[in-house]
This record gives C-alpha cells, structure tokens and sequence, in this order.
C-alpha cells in the first residue's frame, strides 16, 4: 500500500521531467544540434564522474534544497512566497557581515553563529510580507516580489559601500576569514552544507507526520476555514510561522553558500535559487524528503547545462525551458488531480 | 539646480518609465480580469528579442510589431495554462518567465553566434512634438521622445475609458471581482480573463520593443531584469486605474534614473538606497490604504 502510493506520488513527477528533457531533445534536434549528444553530455556534466558529483552536483544541491524546502512549507500553509530570492540575498549579506567580524573566532564557534545569524536575517525578510499580510492583509505574492527587489538594491549598496572589499576596486566583498568558512572536502566544491540540506529536509518532514504543528499546517493548508471552525487551529499563526520559516531555510541557504562556495559576498550570487526553488518544492508536491531528490535533480539539470554548453555547443540557458517545462506538467497534472488532492487548496 | 540638468533627468526618467509603463498598462487590464500574471516578464523578453530580430529585417516599425506578435504568444501560452486549465497562476507566471529566459538565450545565441555580437539596430528617432515640447523644463522631458512613450500616453485615456466606460470593461472588471456572480451574470469570465491577458502580453512585447528599439538599441540575454515584475508592483501603486499607473510609472523611472544625475553630479551619495524607494512606498501605500485601494477580489484565484 505504501509502496503502491509512493509510486503514484512519483510517476507524474518522473512524467514531468521526461516531458522537460523530451521538449529540450526535441527543440535542438530542430534547430540543428545533436540532440541526444547533448542530453549525454548534460548528463555526464551531472551525474558521470566524481569530480562532477563532488564539486558541480552536490555544492549546487545545497541551497537548492534549502530553498525549495522552505518554499514546500510556505506553500503548505498556502502562503505564496515568490521571495525566496530576496531572503537568500539578506541572509548572504548578514552572514558576510558578521563572518567578517569573527575572524578571531574558533571555527567551532564561528561557523554556527554566521549561519545562524543568516537564517535570522532571512526570518526577519520574510518577517515583513508576514506582518503585511496579517495586519493589514497586503497580498504576499506582491510584498514578498517587491522584497526581492529591496534587497537586490541592498547588495548592491553593500558590495559598493560598507562592505566593499579594503582596495575599493572591486564590487564584492573581503574573502571570509578561514575561521566563518564551512569546513569542506579537500580537493573538491563540497562542503558541510551538504549535512544540513540533508538533516533539515528530515527533521521536517519527521515534524509534519508526527507532532500537532504539522497537522495543523497541513489543515491550514488544505481548508483553512475548516481548520479555524473545527480544529480551533490560528490559521493566522500558521500562516505567519510557516512564512517566516521558509524565510529562515532561504536565509540558511544564503549562509552556506556565503560560508562554503564563494567565502565572498558579490552581486549575482544566486543564479535564481529563489524561482528554481519554486519549481524544486513543486515537483518533490511539498513534500520535505521529496525536495531533497528534485533538489539533486534541478542541481543535476543546472550543472549538467554548463557541460552541454562546453561539449555540445548549446547554450546553458536552454536548460531553464526544461525547468519551466517540468513545472507547468506538474501544475497541470495537479489540475488533473485537484478533486482528490489540492496542492493549493486555498487559491 | 542647473534647469538643463532637471530636464536631461526628468527626460531619462521618462525613457526609462516608457517600457514600464507599456507593461504595467497592460498588466493593469490582465488584473481588473482577476489574473496576475507573472508572465510578462517573459513577454517582454521575448518582445525584446523579437523587436531585434524584426528590426534587423524590416527596420524598426516591423519590430515593434514582431514584438507584438511575441508578447502575444507568451500571453496565450500563460492563459491556456492559467486560465483555461486552471493552473495555479502565480506559479504559472514565473515558469512561463522561466521558460523565456530560456528560449531568448537560446534564440539569441542561435541566430548571433554564441559570444552574443554588439547589435547596432535601428531605433525609433526622437520625435519632438510641436508646440508641446517647447514648454520649459517640462516640455523637452515629457515630449522630445519616440513614438513609442507617446503610444504608451495615448493608451492610458483609451484603456481608463475602456475599463470603466465600457460594456466590456464592465464585464472584465465583474470576472476580477468575483468569477462566480460574474459567471451568474452571464459574463463568459474564461473569455473575459483571456482577453485580458492577451492584451497584457501584447502591451509586454510592446514594452520590450521599447526597451530594445527606444532605449538600449540592442540586444541582451536576460536585458529586461525584472522590469515585467516591476510593473506588476507599479499596477498596484497605481491602483489598479491607468492615469495613476502612469504616474507611479513615472516615479520609478524617476528613481531608476537617479543614478544617472548622481553620475553626473559627481555625488558620492548611495543610489541603491533611492532604488529602494518605489518598492518600499508602494508597500507603505499598500498597507496603509487598504479598504481604499483594494486590488480586484478574485486576484490570484484560479
């Protein structure tokens, strides 16, 4: 039985990548490249050698499915959070900041209180839209979008002025000293960060089965008036908690990426963490472990594109047509099936 | 301050508000229909692309209407996802973009070669309009532009009459409000939201086509940098009305363009915190005016 519904959770999921990778194939097979050749270096760049797994794959995993993880819970609860972007960038900036103050500080110490410090600054982002919608009900699809923009502008100020690098020539920031740097893998990309897009996703999905808060963000989600009626749950509370916390995993994501990949803080940090997130948690369909499988898979897909690039000759940026692709199936497909399971419930 | 410095800023914060406005215009008619559409950020990027593509062959005039034609296609692909299937739109929005930043980089690096050449491409010229752009100040900012800002002030009375004036405004603004008593009403809502976002993907391109053909001059992967997104904010600073729309449009040019006078001025001030402004006043606006402003009931619904 379980066996059974866990295939059937993941057959239109699997539907929608072969639907994203078909309608890449096909697109450059007509405009006149070697289709199958390209989806194979695609591949190889992912998933073929060590040092593609260890160093393009999994570093690109991490935030992914951080931030697709906190996408799945604002979601559950029905809060629609587009900002995602924009809570990553404040937790990068935050992290930087206070990772430059800590140089004096035992690795032991440092590394935590920068992260933590990320994921407070990615709460309190995700703070603002929270408190608008619930005070004075301004939508969270526009508050949480025009944040990204807020923020962008903000790294931008910093990298240029408080926390430009000493010389001033560059638009980025001082290297993390080494004591506010992930401990990583000698020789590869990978970092610590990896531990916790893999505990995280565990931990709440443990929490969504097993305590009260789960089910009621789940019956928030779902019905939101039921479970105010009949289950006396605070939709409100929920909502805001769940809004904020999918803050707080962008924020995280924003720190390890800071603190294990770039040590530097620059504009353009994140090629779209924020709206690849959304397409991460949409087709793991909310679900906490699933993230972790399309995190990998998104991750696959990004750092698959720049080996197709290299070797096929075909722009990287194609790859986003099969993202997009894999998105709408599963929006779709989710129509299809909205009479038995809603994944939005509330819209 | 040196005048012919206010009127060189004003009339680069009118160049940059014209591909804003053309957006958030049509976004303001997708909207009154109940469907946001996140979309026209791909809508204009594919007008981008299209107005360069159309432009090289038959000069500008044949891009401005590829463009068209682009902003168009992307806004039947979002409604057959988002209104006729009924998919989440939001969502549908941002993948429809995501799509387009594909297909433009692809299309692009295909048709130019894959280091992306520096287009030179034919471009709207100036036009002055007589009498009107000789007033101080104001005059050269408002009216020594292309044809295309006049087109975007030309639509804001057409689009206020359509929408409140008309029968059919009527009825687009009854399936925003509430799909069901419009529908109890006999209003067709699938028909009346199409319509509306076909309208925001034609004026999307349109903005593209401005962005490339009477602003930039050419072409560049991702070159619209959330300006689709920007407009849905400037929707609702305006309120959801087309002469407010035009005037918060006005504002973030204002504000994007003021990095350009600190240039100017040698000013060491931090522009960013400027750039910051529009988002956060219509966030204020937002919070502040509900029960006043109130953005059309069935938003976002599917």
């Amino acid at each position: 039985m379980r066996i059974r519904s866990l295939l059937r959770g993941l057959l239109p999921g699997g539907g929608a990548v072969v639907a994203g990778l078909l309608v890449l194939g096909v697109g450059l097979t007509l405009s006149g490249y070697d289709g199958p050749a390209a989806l194979g270096a695609m591949y190889r760049g992912a998933f073929g050698t060590r040092d593609a797994v260890l160093s393009a794959l999994l570093p690109r995993a991490i935030p992914l499915i951080l931030v697709g993880l906190g996408i799945a819970l604002s979601f559950k609860a029905g809060a629609l959070n587009i900002g995602a972007e924009g809570q990553f960038y404040a937790g990068a900036v935050v992290a930087t900041w206070v990772g430059l103050a800590l140089g004096s500080w035992p690795r032991l110490l440092a590394v935590p209180t920068v992260l933590v410090a990320g994921l407070a600054a990615g709460s309190a982002w995700a703070a603002v839209p929270a408190l608008l919608r619930l005070r004075f009900g301004v939508l969270e699809v526009i508050s949480t979008l025009l944040l990204n923009f807020v923020a962008d502008a903000g790294v931008s100020w910093m990298v240029q002025g408080p926390l430009q690098e000493s010389s001033h020539n560059y638009p980025q920031s001082d290297p993390l000293p080494l004591a506010a740097r992930l401990p990583g893998l000698a020789g590869t990309r990978l970092h610590l960060g990896l531990v916790l897009a893999i505990v995280l996703p565990i931990t709440l999905w443990f929490l969504g089965r097993r305590s009260l808060p789960g089910l009621q963000l789940r019956a928030t989600g779902l019905n939101p008036s039921a479970a105010e009626v009949m289950g006396g749950v605070s939709t409100r509370w929920v909502f805001g908690v769940a809004l904020v916390g999918s803050g707080a995993l962008a924020g995280l994501a924003g720190a390890t990426e800071v603190s294990g990949t770039t040590f530097a803080l620059f504009q353009n940090l994140s090629p779209g963490y924020g709206f690849t997130g959304i397409a991460v948690a949409l087709l793991a369909r909310l679900d906490p472990l699933g993230t972790v499988v399309t995190g990998l898979l998104f991750a696959g897909l990004e750092a698959g594109a720049s080996a197709m690039q290299r070797e096929a000759g075909v722009p990287a940026v194609a790859v986003y047509m099969v993202e997009a692709t894999i998105t709408i199936v599963v929006l779709l497909g989710d129509v299809a099936r909205r009479r038995q399971l809603a994944l939005f419930a509330g819209t | 301050m040196d005048p012919e410095l206010v009127t060189s800023f004003l009339a680069a914060a009118v160049r940059v508000a014209t591909p804003l406005l053309l957006a958030a215009l049509g976004e303001t008619v997708a909207e009154r229909g109940g469907m946001i559409n996140l979309g026209i950020e791909g809508a204009m990027l594919a007008g981008a692309l299209g107005s360069a593509l159309g432009a090289t062959a038959g000069g500008p005039w044949a891009g401005a209407a590829v463009a068209v034609v682009a902003g168009l296609g992307v806004g039947v692909l979002f409604s057959a996802v988002a209104v006729h299937a009924r998919a989440e739109p939001i969502i549908s929005g941002t993948a429809v973009t995501l799509g387009m930043i594909g297909l433009t980089g692809a299309v692009y690096r295909h048709a130019y070669g894959p280091g992306g050449v520096g287009l030179s491409l034919p471009t709207f010229p100036v036009v002055p309009l007589p009498g009107l752009s000789a007033i101080p100040v104001l005059g050269p900012a408002l009216f020594e532009q292309s044809v295309l800002t006049y087109a975007a002030y030309l639509a804001v009375p057409v689009l206020s009459w359509l929408l409140f004036r008309t029968a059919w405004g009527l009825r687009l603004r009854a399936a925003g409000e509430s799909a069901e008593n419009a529908r109890a009403a006999g209003v067709h809502v699938t028909r009346m939201r199409t319509l509306g976002v076909l309208v925001g993907g034609g004026f999307a391109g349109l903005a593209g086509a401005s962005l490339v053909l009477a602003q930039v001059g050419t072409f560049a992967e991702r070159m619209t940098a959330g300006r689709g997104f920007i407009a849905v904010a400037i929707v609702a600073l305006g309120s959801w009305r087309p002469g407010r729309v035009l005037l918060a449009a006005l504002f973030f040019g204002a504000a994007m363009a003021l990095q350009f006078l600190f240039q100017s001025l040698l000013l060491q001030v931090p522009y960013q915190l400027f750039l910051m402004l529009p988002y956060l006043l219509t966030l204020a606006v937002l919070a502040g005016a509900v029960g006043r402003i109130r953005p059309p009931a069935d938003l976002g619904r599917s």
